[in-house]
């Protein structure tokens, strides 16, 4: 398997974390026909960090993700989530294992209105207690406001809080998250990041985010992966890679 | 005036009847962006059956109630062992083995209940209600008909409303990738959904076919009348389906009772009623399509 030095970097970064590894990729490779979207792709994501996938358009942000929540059959490689090999494990599954995935374009229902979304959300869970349906909109009371509305009536900033409040009352260990600031203004980004960190910090909760923003991305996560072509090309803490600026300016684009 | 108000009563029948048949429709649609062309001949099947138990000597009401399921077992079935290959590929595929499926199942019809013309029973009758010395062209069956098809549709809206399945299976027929992320057992949900709408084509099919005659292809013109109200509603919207159907009941009665020669102008009025609404509104008139791409 072709080996980059993303390796070695990462167990530098990662320090001493090895038992609070959730969720761990390795060797992950997809292909959509004859094409390598993802080439042996090695990477983890660790309790109360935030590890931030960065890189260009096709280089295979959106690929992982959809790897590792099921939604793409990997050729080779495999995916363990807190130690529980779950490569094979159906879609459905996966939010019950304690894994929430919001898709790339935020993932709002948007025939629902803003509550059913929430209720799909926590569905799988059985009977939810109301009180946590008001703590996710004491988190975002812009969409309290619209909890009755259509879904898609919201902004792009509130279907962001719409899709995040409902992957948490999903309870999840880990969050994947696809280009959350796709889209959004800078002071929309801020706040979400800003939340996020919050959460991270007060719950444990684990963040993988992929994000072509960089800059934004980088100044919230604790873990930088730059991902080039479908390889990893390097591992290391969010402040090296901020520090670096060669790195920057040939994969970053900042 | 008498005769006025029974054209309009008959066509609320009739159309009440398409309506359920362009229900099921687009609940079949909806969920998964496949036309169901066997929907009629799964009707037709699960009428034989419950002409089968009448004939053996069970009540309409025994008959019916088995038809029923047997239509949801015919339509989850259906959906798993044969619909399922071909869900998510070219549109072409799906067209097709419906296609195969209506011929094959309306064969099949013929192979074990006989082609010939056999009468099915109505519980009620057809004479109207006698108010002192007039009689109102209301009838028995055509209230069991708008009835029956009411509680139908409303327990339909409940189940989507108001319970855990129904929500899962709305998230299912909108965004089938957000849904499973969630955790909702997307296939299940489909096969749900495919089973209940065979329930609703099945009753259309008991119902049009009390008090006259059936045979293997006796759903033909009901499946006609029920595709053209499905794509007059918008083909996305169970409302729709519903106003469609009762329009096209209304419309094609009111030919057949006015018109000179009306009766023989029914298959031809309903094609015009289609063309003008596609040219007037061509996603039909309740299609949530451009709101959707907006």
């Amino acid at each position: 398997m072709p080996d980059t030095h993303g390796s070695t970097a990462m167990s530098a970064a990662g320090g001493t974390a090895t038992t609070t590894r959730l969720l761990e990729v390795e060797g992950l490779t997809s292909t959509y026909g004859p094409v390598r979207a993802l080439d042996g792709v090695s990477l983890s994501a660790e309790a109360g960090r935030i590890t931030a996938v960065l890189g260009a358009n096709g280089a295979g942000k959106t690929t992982l993700l959809r790897t590792i929540s099921g939604l793409v059959r990997p050729v080779a490689g495999r995916v363990v989530l807190d130690g529980e090999d779950i490569t094979k494990a159906p879609v459905e599954s996966m939010v019950a294992k304690g894994m929430a995935h919001v898709p790339e374009g935020r993932g709002v229902i948007s025939e629902l209105t803003v509550d059913e979304n929430l209720r799909v959300g926590a569905l799988f869970r059985g009977k939810v207690d109301r009180s946590e349906f008001d703590r996710v909109y004491d988190l975002f009371p812009r969409i309290a406001e619209r909890r009755n509305n259509a879904a898609h009536t919201l902004s792009g900033g509130e279907r962001q809080m719409l899709v995040i409040g409902r992957a948490l009352l999903a309870k999840p260990r880990v969050l994947l998250l696809d280009e959350p600031s796709l889209g959004l203004a800078p002071r929309i980004v801020a706040q979400i990041f800003g939340l996020l960190r919050q959460l991270v910090d007060s719950e444990g909760l684990s963040v993988l985010l992929v994000e072509q923003n960089a800059r934004s991305a980088l100044s919230v996560a604790d873990v930088g992966v730059v991902l080039n072509l479908g390889r990893v090309v390097v591992t290391d803490s969010a402040r090296t890679l901020m520090a670096d600026e060669d790195l920057r300016h040939a994969y970053l684009g900042f | 005036m008498d005769y006025f108000v029974n054209v309009t009563l008959t066509g609320l029948t009739q159309g009440m009847i398409y309506a359920a048949f362009a229900l099921a429709l687009v609940l079949i649609w909806r969920s998964t962006r496949i036309v169901n062309f066997a929907q009629g001949s799964m009707a037709a099947a699960t009428t034989f059956i419950a002409l089968a138990l009448i004939q053996a000597g069970a009540s309409y009401w025994v008959a019916l109630i088995v038809a029923l399921a047997s239509g949801f077992v015919l339509g989850a079935i259906v959906e798993r062992v044969i619909i399922r290959p071909v869900e998510g590929g070219p549109e072409l595929n799906a067209v097709i083995v419906t296609l195969g499926l209506f011929v094959a199942i309306q064969a099949g019809i013929a192979i074990i209940f006989g082609s010939s013309f056999q009468s099915f029973p109505t519980p009620f009758g057809v004479r109207g209600f006698e108010v002192g010395d007039t009689t109102i062209p209301l009838t028995p069956t055509s209230l069991y008909i708008i009835g029956s098809v009411l509680i139908v549709m409303a327990l339909l809206v409940a189940l989507f409303r108001f319970t855990r399945v129904g929500l899962a299976m709305r998230a299912s027929a909108f965004s089938q990738e957000v849904a499973r992320l969630l955790g909702v057992k997307v296939g299940g949900m489909l096969t749900l959904g495919w089973g209940l709408a065979a329930v609703v084509g099945s009753l259309s099919g008991l119902l049009i076919a009390g008090g006259t005659f059936v045979w293997p292809a006796y759903m033909d013109a009901l499946i006609v009348f029920g595709f053209v109200a499905a794509i007059i509603g918008g083909l996305d919207s169970p409302v729709g389906a519903i106003v469609g159907g009762l329009i096209l009941g209304l419309a094609l009665s009111y030919v057949s009772g006015y018109a000179p020669r009306g009766s023989a102008l029914v298959n031809i009025s309903a094609l015009v009623i289609l063309i003008v609404v596609l040219l007037v509104r061509p996603g039909g008139l309740f299609s949530s399509t451009t709101a959707r791409r907006a």
